[in-house]
Parts: C-alpha cells; structure tokens; sequence
C-alpha cells in the first residue's frame, strides 16, 4: 500500500510535499565513518557529530518534533509527525540519533514539565544540542521498575541525588538524564519522583559514567553513579511522590503506545541493506547456497520465511487499524502490542536469517567472507537489546494481559 | 492504485456491523445456539441441518445478502470490508446461516458477465440463497481439478465438500468441458440432482456432496461459458479466502473473551486463574496473533476494491494468518478452561469445532503460505530484474 492516501488532511498534504521538497533539495553527504545498526549504538564521536547534524537539519527544517507547540520549539502541527516520519524513511535518511530525548523525555517534558523544562530544554533536545538519555532501572530496579533506591533529598530550595543507575544508553554522550528518585523510602510506588538532571557537567565530579560492553562486544549503554548531584527544585517533573504516574507518560511513547508520535526516521547499517525487514529474506534466500541449490529451493525455509512476511505485514496493517477507532475493540490493544510484536519480529528474521546462510553464518563481522558483512548476526545478537529493555517482553505480556483483558495482577 | 488508510470502513459500514451484532447478540446468544445445535451428542449421529429461518428472514430484511451486490444488479454495492465485517460477526456469534456460502456465491457471480449471473444477483439480493459446488472429491479447492461434466447440454458427475448445501436453493456448478471450465447455476430440486448430507464435526453449518445424474442445462443457466469459468473461480478467491478468515476472527474474538472471562472468575490456589502467567501468557499471544489476522483481512477486503493485482497475495496472507488463529484459539480456550471446557454442556466446542472446519476450508495455513511463496518469490524476482 502507498502511503500517499487521498485521506491526507489539507494540512498533511501540504506538509508532505514540503518534507518531500526539502529531501529532495537537501541530499546529505556520505558518513565519514559506518554507522551503527541504531542510536543505542552510537559508540564514536564522529558517528554521534555526523547524526547529530543531521537531526539540526531536519528540525531547522521542520522535519522533527513538528506536533509539539512552537513554544516548545515544536511545529505547532496537527498529526503531521508521522508524515515527516514516512518521508524520512522513503528517502533513506539515516536514523535520529537523539532517540531517547524524542521519544521519551520529550513527550514526557511536554505533558507533565513547566515552563523551563519545555521552553529552555525542548527546542534544544529538538535540534539535539543536547543528548538525553533515561535514567529509569537499576540493579534492583529492572522488571520491578518501582523498586528504584536512587535518593533524591531535600538540600536547601533543591535536591540532592545519590545512587546507580544501569542499561543507561548514550549516557557517556548525553547532556541531560530524565531520572526517577525515591523521595520516599516508606511507600513504594507514591514514594517515587521525577527529575530531569544535567549529566555532561558534572563528569568526574559528582556523576560517574562507566561504560558497559554488551555481547556484540560494543558499548554504548553504560552505568551512571551519582554521589550528592545538586539540582535546583525546577529540575522536579510533576508534584513530589508522582514520580510512577509521570513515569507511566515515558513508558507508554518508550513502548511505541503515547499520543505523541516519535519523530524518527530511517534505519542503521549499510543504507543498501533493509536489515530486519521479512521481505528481505527471499533475496537473501535466494543468494545462500544450500546444498545444491539455494535457500529459497528448500520448500520449510520457504515457509518460515512466509511466516515472518506474514507477521510482519499483519504488524504493519495492524498500526494502520489502530487509526480507525470503529475497528479498534480497546483503544490500547494494538498500541501496547507494538513494542512486543516489533522486537520478536526482528530477532526472528535475523535467526532465520543466519539459518538461511547456512554455514557463513559462522563468520564475525571482522571476516571479508562473512554475508552482507555480518550484519545479521549482529542484528540478532543485539535484538535481545529491544526484547528486554523498556520493560522486558514478559512484562509487557503481563500488562497486556491485565490492561486490555482484565486478568488479575501480578502485583 | 493506492488504498485509504481507513481500509474504507466508513460510518454506513459502522452501522451495518453495529446492527449485524446486536441483533445477533439478541437473537442468537450462546445460550439458545446451545440447545439449537447441540441436539445429538452421539459422535455417530447422522447428518442434520440446524439453523434459524426466521433469524435468517430478519438478516434478509436487514440487507446482508445486497451489501456485495453490484447496485446496478439491485444490490448495495458497499465496500468488500463491510462484507468481511459481517462475515466476522457470523463467527462471532458461530451463526448457522446460509450467509458465508451466498456470500461465497455472491462474488463468484460478480466475475461473470453473463445476463445470468446478473439475474441470479438480483434474487440473491432479494434473499434467494446459493452456494459454491466446485470442489473434487481430492479437496483440492483452487485447483481446475474437477469430477463434474458439461456434455451434450447434461451435467454429469459429482461436487464435494459443498458448504451450507442443506441452506442453499441454488447451486453454482463448476463443470469441465472440452473448451475448458465452465460454471452452471443449478436450482437443488433440479431432476437428476442428488444432494448427499455429510456427517460433520462442526454443529454450526452444514455440508453435502451432490451427484448430478444427466442434469439438463439450457443457455439460461450458463453463468460461465466454457473456458471462462475458471479466470472467474480465479479472480473471485482471494474474497473467498477472506471471507472464511474474517469469520474465523469473530469467532477467535468470542473464544479470547469468554476464555478471559473465565481466567477473571474462576479461583485456585486463593487467586484467579487469570493471575498465573501459565494462563496470562497465551491469552494475550492468542489476542496478538487475532490482532494480526484481523488487520490482515482488512487490508485484503480492501485490497480486493482498490488493489485487485495485490489481492491475493494478501488474501492469501489473511487466510494463512487466521488458519493459525482458528487452531491457536479452539485449542487455548479448551485447555484453559479446564475439565469444564472439555464438556459437551460448555459452548467452547461449538466454536472449537467451527475453528477446525474453518481452518481446513479453501486451505489451511501450509498450503496458503506454499502459494504465497511462489508469488512472493516471483515478484521480487521482476523487481529485481527492474532495478538491474
């Protein structure tokens, strides 16, 4: 199906055109150096400073954060997000590096925020002047995400914050953390609140980042202490012991379910290589030698190949649905599906990928002989990345299970 | 051609399905399906028919059977998603009803060009109901396979697997001939026509095999001459294949939720079953995967009005998606209700049993996905050839 619908508002019908224009009219140069499957991955300066150019361009041109209103530095449009999003993705834009500010802090900023964090912080989070990333879990605080022990006290009109956080991505880039702190060690969910806390400023003072190396062998996620950070009061995002409802806000645009459509845009890797897309399967099938023949002869790899295409198509038709309200039985049934069905979808085509190269699937990405330069085996090795963060695809089932069927729950 | 992100289901269809599901909602609860259907628990019971007339007069009165007619042919002419929309609200229900087999005819008829399809149009848009023999004794259904001859004006032969046969008036023949597939409409109480009863596993419909001895065909009951028979069985399928999976998620639906309902009451170990991930878990992996096939037959009602050359590719698709919910569903909704679900008195086998049938019917999900990649395979391949 095309996008380009005769049901586009007058309003998105100019708006794409101009996306489209601007595209067109703006081609970006080659990166200097490879770029990494996604923004989670970012581990080099030179792929952080070419991306971030990037997104500058694409908000300066209207491209990004196009829903939030012009005092947050937004576009004051209405549903055109998703627009600039095809657009971006039709041209084969590489991905927007400041993810976790787009898709997390940004819409929790602008719901629950005040006037400084969504007027100062915003259109600097837009244009990516600053790098954000989530200070949420712990190493008691994972699956059980309100367990979180990091102290915010009062100190004088401020605060002050001790603890460790862990899983925090892009932290050894970022400028600003969106942080939940126990302001309450009595009662466990009304005990929490919510931050934003500067990270770059405070290096090697009183924050600590230490990177950790994930089973790729990459960085790009790392562990963040803090030993007494002082932050004025107007850092606090909601009323003090809110912390768990605004969090919800993140947690809900985090798994793909907001109201605030995510400005995002294309893919990592090699711009040639749909990598994680079912589609690409059959040409990789037909490439892989399998006995004497190819892949793509083997009548059970056919049809588990069909399988992924099907799930991937009915994912797809599936966020169409989710816009038609009358064929929607629950208004969160498809959008708490997102997060789920998107991450298994990509591990299983990257697995069956790797199944389908037969015996080259055996060689690294450090191998000149290895099929499409190893990108698949990296694929699926960091698709564990998506099917446990932002609540572990278990706990999604169990909110699932307890929001949309109303089963009895787990806590 | 490009299609409308809303799949077309505009407020007229909205109503349509509203109405469709209330009235069975208060014509036919499961309560008074039970006792309807589940008159003989004898596992070799002989064959029967139960169904509703006069529920099937207000579902005529109510225009269901005009939604796919042309309305130059008298019919409403509505969009084919307002006909997979009802098509889910008979699964829903687990409706007995001529409707998916007239329905199946319906778009049979719309790919002939004959004055006689065109008539019979109009009388299935007046209520006249119908269904599709066309299928060999092999089951092969979208095959020219076919043990029916047209010779010397007189059809010979038999058709299998005849869906709702019990219901139907009328009978849409495919026959061989020399110049090739031709289809024939054949009233049931035609001289020489034999209608056999099968004896089967689902309660909810019905299903014969019928022997033609010698029928007599004039040119008024050509609906396809021969050769042209089989370019319309062709172009009809993917709204057959969509019809069936569209039912088997109204169905799906109805065993989520009652399956849901009972992990909500019933209590062991202190707590509602509904607690333990054992029970969470594949419900919400059933709800996923209705989800999906849900979409997809959306996208391929849609696509048969606004992407014909996609529509079987997503036909196919929904169908091989659906089939996997029919067995996904009748399976989980049996096991998770436990030693009650596995009792005749329990309404979950009257779905279970419609799941099964309505898996197998027109394919199940293997055979879609071996079709869907041979044109899967065959159309990247001129993509491929395009770019290079």
């Amino acid at each position: 199906m095309s996008d380009s619908t005769p049901r586009d508002s007058a309003e998105q019908t100019a708006f794409r055109s101009h996306c489209q224009q601007w595209l067109a009219a703006n081609p970006l140069p080659e990166p200097p150096v490879r770029l990494p499957q996604s923004a989670i991955e970012i581990m080099h300066r030179e792929q952080l400073e070419y991306l971030r150019d990037w997104q500058r361009q694409a908000y300066e041109a209207g491209l990004v954060g196009c829903d939030y209103p012009e005092a947050s530095g937004g576009g004051g449009r209405t549903n055109c997000q998703r627009i600039a999003n095809q657009e971006m993705q039709r041209a084969g834009r590489p991905f927007l590096p400041n993810i976790l500010g787009l898709g997390m802090a940004a819409p929790t900023l602008q719901i629950h925020g005040n006037d400084f964090q969504r007027e100062t912080l915003l259109p600097r989070l837009f244009s990516c002047a600053d790098i954000w990333c989530q200070g949420f879990s712990e190493p008691g605080a994972g699956s059980d995400l309100a367990n979180v022990q990091t102290r915010a006290e009062r100190h004088g009109d401020g605060w002050r914050i001790t603890g460790h956080k862990v899983w925090t991505s892009l932290a050894h880039f970022a400028d600003w953390m969106i942080l939940l702190a126990r302001t309450d060690r009595d009662r466990k969910y009304e005990g929490m609140t919510y931050f934003v806390v500067p990270i770059s400023t405070h290096l090697g003072k009183t924050v600590q980042v230490r990177p950790l190396i994930k089973i790729t062998g990459e960085t790009g996620f790392n562990e963040v202490f803090f030993d007494g950070l002082e932050i004025p009061d107007h850092y606090r995002v909601g009323e003090i012991g809110e912390g768990w409802k605004v969090a919800q806000t993140t947690l809900l645009h985090e798994r793909g379910a907001g109201p605030l459509v995510t400005p995002s845009s294309g893919r990592g890797g090699p711009p040639e290589r749909a990598l994680g897309d079912a589609y690409a399967l059959l040409d990789l099938a037909r490439r892989s030698p399998r006995g004497l023949g190819c892949a793509a002869d083997d009548p059970v790899l056919r049809d588990r190949i069909v399988q992924l295409i099907i799930r991937q198509e009915g994912s797809k038709q599936g966020a169409r649905r989710a816009q038609v309200a009358a064929l929607c039985d629950h208004p969160m049934r498809i959008p708490l599906q997102a997060k789920v069905v998107m991450s298994e979808i990509r591990q299983d085509v990257c697995a069956l990928a790797m199944e389908l190269q037969g015996a080259a699937a055996s060689l690294s990405m450090g191998d000149a002989q290895a099929p499409d330069g190893g990108e698949w085996t990296l694929g699926y090795l960091n698709s564990y990345g998506v099917t446990i963060a932002a609540g572990s695809n278990e706990i999604q089932r169990n909110i699932l299970g307890e929001r949309v069927l109303g089963l009895a729950k787990s806590k | 051609m490009t299609q409308p992100r809303d799949f077309g289901f505009d407020t007229e269809t909205t109503l349509l399905r509203d109405t469709a599901r209330q009235l069975l909602r208060d014509r036919l609860p499961t309560q008074a399906l039970h006792p309807l259907v589940a008159t003989e628990h004898d596992p070799h019971r002989p064959p029967a028919c139960h169904w509703d007339p006069p529920l099937w007069q207000q579902i005529v009165d109510l225009g269901w059977t005009t939604v796919a007619v042309p309305e130059d042919a008298g019919g409403a002419g509505m969009p084919l998603v307002a006909l997979a929309a009802l098509a889910e609200e008979s699964g829903r229900a687990a409706l007995p009803s001529p409707f998916i087999a007239t329905a199946t005819a319906t778009l049979v008829l719309r790919q002939c060009q004959s004055a006689a399809a065109r008539l019979l149009l109009h009388e299935i848009a007046a209520g006249r109901t119908a269904t599709l023999a066309a299928t060999p004794r092999s089951g092969a259904w979208d095959t020219p396979a076919c043990d029916l001859r047209l010779e010397g004006g007189q059809l010979h032969g038999s058709a299998w697997y005849v869906q709702d046969a019990a219901k139907a008036e009328v009978l849409i023949a495919k026959a061989v001939h020399p110049d090739g597939l031709a289809l024939i409409t054949v009233p049931v109480d035609r001289q020489g026509v034999e209608l056999v009863p099968d004896a089967i596993v689902d309660l909810t419909r019905d299903q014969a095999h019928v022997h033609f001895r010698g029928v007599s065909v004039d040119d008024a009951q050509i609906l396809a001459v021969p050769g042209a028979g089989g370019a319309a069985l062709e172009a009809a399928w993917p709204g057959v294949l969509t019809l069936v999976a569209a039912d088997i998620c109204g169905a799906a639906e109805w065993l989520l939720q009652t399956t849901a309902e009972y992990a909500r009451t019933r209590v062991q170990f202190d707590r509602q079953i509904g607690f333990f991930q054992a029970v969470k878990h594949p419900l919400v992996n059933l709800m996923i995967q209705l989800d999906q096939a849900r979409s997809l037959v959306y996208n391929a009602a849609c696509a048969l009005d606004h992407e014909p050359e996609q529509a079987e590719k997503f036909a196919r698709m929904a169908k091989a998606a659906a089939a996997e919910v029919a067995a996904f569903s009748a399976n989980r909704a049996i096991q998770l209700h436990g030693g009650i679900g596995f009792t005749w008195e329990c309404a979950v086998h009257l779905y279970t049993k419609r799941q099964k049938h309505n898996q197998l019917l027109y394919g199940d999900a293997i055979y879609q996905r071996a079709r869907l990649a041979e044109l899967l395979l065959a159309e990247t391949r001129i993509t491929d050839h395009r770019k290079s």
